[in-house]
């Protein structure tokens, strides 16, 4: 594969490079990354793939362009809110470098489809935002022997490391179990900064461009973390556990799996907003409180969200205790009365919620879908955020 | 003799918001042990209902993951740092 003149103007800063030097260049024109996700990780890393010369990069994604993404998917523009992610990266990419080729993928990554979609490339570039699918990625990338260039952000916090080589270990070495849903928010509920996926995302594509070129330490049996507050890098060492059920030496993990099942979480059914589609001892819903509220029936509305999150907005009658701090302030939520707990989007809730029914409190409810599903449904002058 | 335990951020508000915290302790064990007494919100992310530590927390002493030092039996020294590492999985 030999670079036009073109190429070789575009690329002159790689090429001068011994270490990259035409050789190298050539490796990354033959090289190719398949991108799970074009969010906040996938954004920078896509458009570094595709600056560097990275042949083939491909995107698999079904979401749309939304105004709450430009604040780090930075692929994106505020003209592209509403189309897909998949067309308005690709427009991006081709823009950035049109002698590259990029596919896409307008599908939610499966068991079914993940084999067959990972198997032309060379590399798997993790940027997704959940843990079945993180595990799926993990496991597809272990049984087809492709390495897995893994970020992950929480806030100020970012992890990174590289999974799946030959020797390696693997995410299963590291985490061989996911938490339960609900104990861990999620980037909706808990928040990111911004510029955060921009590093790690960024870090990502650095380890994919080294692994293609072959040169560099990669890295492999090393976990790094970030903490872009106090502007801190670590590295954690990280072995391949030979008792893996996926790489290690008796795997029992030997296809795909049901992620979702294995990661505790329901196949997302639609949501129906109205009263009886949910739980109605556990839940409620945004219809109910509404005339609950009208009719002054007697209740305690418990927020747990964060302060600020309560100054965006907030549902009338709610009493704010963070989730970190019901523990310490229970005896200020009333046992005589029912409870409906709500959050954002009911994730946090149901955790505060259940920590009430382990401390006795026999009617408590947990808000399905939040303030975010009250502002939908009941007031839409209450902002989304 | 206390030692610094690192608080990673998804659990920061189970420890007033604190970024690390110091606690006494022979081992890893009696260290976690004397964190959760101080920090009881603490408790259901790091142990499961039967008081194992849970498998998507990762406990390391300083840079090894003490699944492969001596798990929570592993001595702890003056100066040595403990971070706890749960997975997150955000991304978009």
């Amino acid at each position: 594969m030999v670079l036009s003149n073109e190429e070789v103007q575009r690329y002159s800063r790689h090429l001068i490079m011994p270490e990259v030097g035409v050789e190298g260049q050539e490796k990354l024109k033959k090289g190719s990354v398949l991108c799970i996700g074009a969010g906040g990780l996938g954004s920078p890393a896509a458009l570094y793939l595709a600056a560097a010369g990275v042949g083939t990069i491909g995107i698999v994604d079904f979401d749309v362009v939304d105004f709450s993404n430009l604040q780090r998917q930075v692929i994106h523009g505020t003209p592209d809110v509403g189309r897909s992610k998949l067309a308005s990266a690709k427009d991006r990419l081709h823009a950035l470098n049109p002698l590259i080729t990029i596919e896409t993928y307008e599908t939610a990554l499966s068991s079914k489809n993940a084999l067959d979609l990972f198997k032309p490339y060379d590399i798997i570039l993790d940027g997704t935002d959940n843990f079945p699918t993180r595990y799926l990625v993990n496991d597809a990338c272990v049984l087809l022997g492709k390495p897995n260039t893994y970020g992950s952000i929480f806030r100020f916090e970012g992890q990174a490391s590289v999974f799946a080589t030959k020797g390696g270990p693997c995410y299963r070495c590291l985490y061989p179990e996911p938490p339960p849903p609900g104990l861990v928010p999620s980037c909706a509920e808990g928040g990111v900064l911004g510029v955060l996926p921009g590093v790690i995302g960024t870090i990502q594509a650095t380890e994919a461009v080294k692994l293609i070129m072959g040169i560099g330490e990669p890295l492999i049996g090393r976990f790094l973390i970030y903490d872009a507050l106090r502007m801190k890098f670590r590295e954690l060492k990280l072995k391949k556990d030979p008792e893996c059920p996926v790489c290690g030496t008796n795997p029992t993990v030997r296809e795909l799996i049901d992620y979702e099942q294995f990661c505790g979480v329901a196949p997302s059914a639609p949501e129906v907003a109205v009263a009886g589609a949910t739980d109605n001892e556990t839940e409620t819903t945004v219809t109910e409180l509404k005339k609950k509220i009208d009719a002054k029936d007697d209740f305690f509305l418990l927020d747990v969200r964060e302060p600020n999150e309560y100054q965006i907005g907030k549902i009338p009658g709610s009493t704010l205790i963070p989730l970190g701090d019901v523990p310490q302030r229970v005896g200020e939520i009333p046992r005589d009365t029912e409870i409906i707990v709500h959050c954002k989007m009911g994730g946090r809730s149901a955790t505060a919620a259940a920590f009430l029914r382990q401390q006795g409190y026999t009617n408590v409810k947990n808000l399905k879908g939040g303030i975010t599903d009250w502002s939908d449904t009941i007031d839409p002058t209450v902002p989304k955020y | 003799m206390a030692n610094k335990i690192l608080i990673p951020t998804p659990l920061r508000p189970f420890t007033g918001k604190q970024d690390a915290v110091d606690v006494e302790g022979a081992t890893i064990g009696e260290l976690l042990a004397n964190l959760t007494t101080k920090y009881e919100g603490l408790k259901p992310h790091l142990y499961n209902e039967q008081g194992k530590l849970r498998s998507f927390v990762n406990v390391y002493l300083n840079d090894e993951d003490i699944r492969y030092l001596e798990k929570e039996k592993t001595p702890v020294k003056p100066g040595d740092t403990i971070s706890i590492i749960p997975s997150v999985a955000g991304g978009r």
